[in-house]
């Protein structure tokens, strides 16, 4: 079940290396150099792709749950992100936009942005699992309302972060050429594996995706399931804003993680995970992230307007989804039979015919 | 509410009804007959050689256990499935083709289903016209005035113009007679159509049902509640594992024989299988392992009282829908229990979840395999460790090595047929699918375990072999209650039996009572 699931975000992934490979070579290029404040960094496609996948890969790692537990999607990733940016932002510089110098040390900021993440996801997680609301319906409120909610924190103003440091995190730290956002993916990975090995989330997420009234009867509290599994996305979003926040210091309420929940969905779709819940593969989700990212980044590098972008990753939508469908499953392997049936019985008559006298046609 | 007041004008109006059908209320005249009906599924027959007959002017009753035809035998009726041989002769016309609901429709039969098939989000007069409209343009004043009309002919309390979602379940259901009854039925099928609704609700049915019978309307009632049948139909035809056993007038059918015709036995087939196995003989035989008063659940089963002593393997039995799955479910709290002091070894315990249930050492074996007990998609090792690694926690999962050694075990005891412990649950056969479940709450060593219909479904080797662990754990200690269909393995695995009917207990059987003919009778009830 796993390794076949790895099979089509690693397919996609080596599909685009290739097609790189092949137009220009030079794209895998990773050259060390230095950057405006004189500090080793690693450049190239590879590292940009590694840098800005990140936010989606971290939310693919909430959403892949969340799909599983509830069946349904959270949309409201994008706008939570500014709520959650916003209200660090408002922590570290307090009332004032242009502050000199820090409000409050940027963990305690982050720990502020956690828990407003956290309540975000809870206000869904309790729409969906006690009110019993279609989850694209109950995050619909926060996709639409978020962004409003994350200008209001901050009275609409756009504050500055003045402390280079904050930089770091959506940045390089100096002395080390490796992108932090790389560290800070690992860091989440590293710890849902372990939250994945050493409780039982998978098992429960699993098994109330698949049935809940069995699930029930066998002592899991569901509510309970996809409640949580709601919270720990609203975690994945406020270390996404941390990174976002991170890269330009400041905050754009509308455009911050625009469009990054379509995104996410997408790369849970990509790693096979079916949108409907049960089963799941949550790293097949991350190399679906990252395999989005690397398809934007050639796209840029091909020279496609970023208008233009959503469409070619529409076509990659239709493909998957068309791929992915049961009928077409169906044909593929029907037909894939066919063909061998064909070919052993071609074989079969060339014996036969080699056996006997040749024929003409 | 609006019945009470209109009483007295409602007969004039009604027999205005019955002049504007023709009056086929002539007794005995053979509305529909169907002979030699044969329909046959993928390796079973389910239906073979059956004849029905129905008369106009009557309610007649279709009797059967599942798995019997009866809704096969509706299905052919209404075109829902083509039958296989025979033919429909209705109303004169010989050998009709009923390739359709659309075509008995037009030929006049209409079915009211168990579940309401009505749009709930539109007004009772729409619903009543839906799909019947002629071309486009509607004459929406005549059509809610029309309805209207109809609804106060059959004192029927709800307006036309009201959204469907806000009349009770009963209303609805008379809606949907209301619907058939106005396209001129001549054989109206109400299937199962009290299942859902209260006491008084189904009186006002039966107002309505009997009012139609008037009118000369042949109905034919399927029903799982004998009280209900021998109130309102005229005769009954009983169908066993898919042929016809015959038709009766009802007063030539008394309750005890109906359900001996159901079940397949005579009242004189007295075999007590009950074989000689080792009962449990602790010192603590005679201790209550499980003890409630007043149970009841928001499932609508009435207060019962019940207990069950340590190694003993009793039963609740009784016609399906009379509620033994019902009060299984309240023991472990699977339903929301609404009264009721509940005892485990003499201590006073809550239980408000299976969680609760779980803790205190009762398992539960739900009877709808798919829908209730497997995780289909999981693994057969996931599925066997699923409740005792709820049990152990959250925080505590077990290792892999551990879980597979649980699965290897238990698949070896009960005989498993998998591949590897590795399969999803779902691939397996019904069977085996049942061992997986058992084996996830036997890994649990309950105190106390609940098997609700453990064999449905399940080949003949594999239901000697589960009565015989059932015979076995009690042996060791275990209690068991078990609940199935066939009183044949009741009889065999079980020393008491509480019966069941209509969602009451009305009577509990052990050591000379245990036999085919006292159960029946006290199923039968009445008389």
């Amino acid at each position: 079940m796993t390794s076949n699931q790895l099979f089509i975000p690693l397919m996609a992934l080596i599909l685009l290396a290739v097609v790189n490979l092949i137009v220009d070579p030079g794209f895998f290029k990773v050259t060390l150099g230095t950057n405006n404040a004189g500090n080793p960094v690693l450049s190239g496609y590879l590292v940009t792709i590694l840098d800005y996948g990140s936010e989606l890969a971290i939310l693919a790692l909430g959403m892949t749950l969340v799909t599983a537990a509830s069946g349904g999607q959270d949309i409201s990733v994008g706008a939570t992100i500014a709520i959650a940016g916003s209200a660090m932002l408002r922590v570290l510089c307090g009332s004032n936009s242009r502050p000199e110098a820090l409000a409050a040390p940027i963990i305690v900021a982050f720990l502020v942005a956690c828990l407003v993440g956290m309540l975000c996801g809870a206000f869904n997680g309790a729409l969906v699992s006690i009110f019993k609301i279609q989850p694209m319906i109950a995050t619909l409120i926060l996709f639409t309302a978020g962004r409003s909610i994350a200008a209001w924190i901050n009275n609409n103003e756009l504050p500055i972060v003045p402390d280079p440091k904050f930089g770091y995190f959506g940045g390089f730290i100096p002395g080390i050429p490796i992108p932090t956002t790389v560290f800070i993916v690992l860091i989440c990975i590293i710890i849902m594996a372990l939250v994945l090995k050493f409780t039982n989330l998978g098992l429960y997420t699993q098994s109330v995706g698949i049935n809940e009234k069995s699930s029930r009867l066998n002592g899991i509290n569901p509510t309970l399931i996809k409640f949580l599994a709601f919270v720990i996305l609203g975690l994945c979003v406020a270390v996404a804003a941390l990174i976002k926040v991170s890269r330009i210091s400041t905050i754009n309420y509308s455009v911050i993680a625009k469009d990054i929940e379509m995104d996410a969905i997408l790369a849970v779709a990509l790693g096979g995970n079916s949108l409907s819940g049960g089963k799941f593969n949550i790293w097949a989700s991350v190399i679906g992230a990252y395999v989005i990212q690397f398809l934007t980044t050639t796209l840029y590098k091909f020279n496609v307007q970023s208008d233009a972008l959503a469409a070619y990753k529409a076509v990659v939508v239709i493909l998957l989804v068309f791929f992915s469908a049961p009928k077409v499953r169906e044909y593929i392997s029907g037909s894939t039979k066919k063909i061998r049936g064909r070919f052993s019985r071609s074989r079969k008559n060339l014996l036969v015919k080699d056996a006997g006298k040749e024929e003409s046609k | 509410m609006l019945g009470a007041v209109r009483l007295g004008s409602v007969r004039t109006d009604r027999t205005a009804l019955f002049q504007k059908r023709e009056v086929r209320a002539v007794e005995n005249k053979v509305l529909l007959e169907m002979r030699g009906i044969d329909k046959i599924f993928p390796g079973v027959r389910a239906l073979q050689n059956v004849d029905f007959k129905l008369r106009s002017g009557e309610i007649h009753a279709l009797m059967g256990e599942n798995g019997a035809g009866k809704s096969t035998l509706i299905k052919v009726l209404t075109g829902v499935y083509a039958k296989d041989g025979g033919t429909i002769d209705l109303d004169g016309q010989k050998d009709v083709k009923i390739h359709s609901p659309q075509d008995a429709q037009k030929l006049g039969i209409s079915t009211v289903y168990q579940e309401i098939t009505l749009c709930p989000n539109l007004t009772v007069a729409e619903n009543m016209y839906i799909g019947r409209g002629k071309g486009v343009g509607t004459n929406w004043r005549k059509m809610y005035s029309d309805a209207d009309k109809i609804l106060r002919k059959l004192d029927i309390p709800a307006r036309a113009s009201q959204q469907l979602a806000n009349c009770s379940i009963a209303v609805q259901q008379m809606v949907a007679i209301a619907r058939a009854v106005d396209m001129d039925c001549k054989v109206l099928i109400l299937d199962e159509p009290t299942s859902s609704l209260d006491e008084q609700e189904v009186e006002k049915l039966f107002v309505l049902m009997r009012d139609l019978k008037a009118l000369g309307v042949g109905i034919i009632f399927v029903t799982h509640f004998l009280d209900q049948v021998y109130e309102v139909c005229d005769r009954i035809t009983v169908l066993r594992d898919g042929q016809l056993v015959g038709e009766y007038e009802i007063k030539d059918l008394p309750r005890v024989k109906l359900v001996a015709k159901m079940l397949g036995k005579e009242m004189d087939d007295l075999s007590d299988i009950k074989g000689e196995q080792g009962l449990y003989n602790g010192d603590d035989k005679d201790s209550k392992v499980f003890e409630a008063e007043k149970l009841s659940s928001n499932a609508g089963i009435k207060p019962f009282d019940f207990y069950i002593k340590k190694g003993e393997v009793n039963g609740f039995t009784g016609l399906l829908g009379s509620g033994r799955s019902e009060c299984v479910r309240a023991i472990f709290g699977a339903d929301r229990v609404i009264t009721g002091k509940v005892k485990m070894n003499g201590r006073p315990v809550r239980i408000r979840s299976p969680l609760d249930a779980m803790k205190k050492g009762i398992a539960y074996l739900p009877e709808d395999r798919k829908n209730d007990g497997i995780i289909g998609d999981l693994s057969v090792r996931d599925n066997i460790i699923l409740a005792l690694q709820v049990m152990k926690g959250f925080f505590k999962p077990f290792t892999k090595t551990q879980a597979n050694a649980f699965a290897e075990e238990y698949i070896k005891k009960l005989n498993i047929k998998t591949a590897s412990a590795d399969t999803p649950v779902k691939s397996l056969s019904g069977g085996n699918q049942q061992k997986v479940i058992l084996a996830r709450w036997l890994l649990m060593h309950p105190e106390y375990l609940i098997l609700d219909e453990p064999t449905r479904g399940i080949d003949v080797g594999t239901k000697v072999d589960i009565q015989k662990l059932v015979l076995e754990l009690a042996s060791g200690g275990m209690s068991v209650t078990f609940i199935s269909s066939e009183t044949d393995e009741m009889l065999r695995t079980c020393s008491r039996l509480v019966v069941m009917r209509d969602r009451k207990v009305v009577g509990e059987l052990s050591g000379e009572d245990l036999t085919q003919n006292k159960i029946m009778s006290t199923i039968a009830g009445g008389e």
